[in-house]
């Protein structure tokens, strides 16, 4: 029982703080979007410079981001791996075939307005939990 | 592929959670596992014979034979 007992919670505390890690990278990524996206407006009345630093900025925190994201995927037994590779996988193959398709709803003249990445990418992340779900349960 | 993982940890009185902390994965592959709903990779496998103290084809076999 040593073996089992001197281990413990080593796992879970690793994945606790390397989620927390990410989430912290994530919050801090989206909060610089909002600045490239909504500070120029009207915070800034479109300083070049100011604009330049911003885009700057959320890219580095962008790429942190990544970071903490592969550092939390590595720290993930092969399981809860595969089960985010399937998800990812699936994920990429809906956004692909649906963005693909979606965009060419407006050459065809089948929709009116203009599509936009934005639902792309909302559709992308529903595909993602849908398999993180499915995964979980198949393995249940 | 078969396994003898819950037999082996239930004459040890050992938990999934404890088990699965002392291979470094989470309870629900422990479980995973044990239903034989997934099959481990070649160094988790060596792992557990490693903690066991047993050879591998003693925990796991091949369900074909």
């Amino acid at each position: 029982m040593t073996n089992v007992d001197k281990t413990a919670n080593e796992y879970k505390n690793r994945n606790c703080k390397n989620n927390k890690n990410l989430i912290n990278w994530t919050a801090g990524w989206v909060v610089s979007i909002m600045v490239v996206a909504f500070a120029p407006k009207y915070v800034w009345a479109f300083n070049t410079l100011l604009s330049i630093t911003a885009v700057v900025v959320s890219l580095a925190v962008g790429f942190g981001m990544l970071l903490a994201n592969r550092r939390y995927l590595r720290g993930l037994d092969e399981m809860q791996q595969k089960i985010q590779f399937d998800a990812m996988g699936l994920s990429l193959g809906v956004g692909l075939v649906v963005g693909l398709s979606y965009e060419l709803l407006e050459d065809i003249k089948l929709i009116t307005f203009q599509p936009e990445i934005a639902h792309l990418v909302i559709i992308m992340c529903f595909t993602y939990m849908a398999g993180i779900i499915a995964g979980h349960r198949k393995f249940q | 592929m078969k396994n003898r993982l819950k037999v082996l940890r239930a004459e040890r009185d050992w938990t999934q959670a404890q088990l699965a902390s002392a291979l470094d994965v989470s309870r629900q592959t422990i479980n995973a596992i044990e239903k034989g709903k997934f099959d481990p990779s070649l160094p988790l496998a060596f792992k557990a014979a490693r903690l066991f103290n047993m050879a591998i084809e003693d925990i796991f076999q091949d369900e074909i034979d």
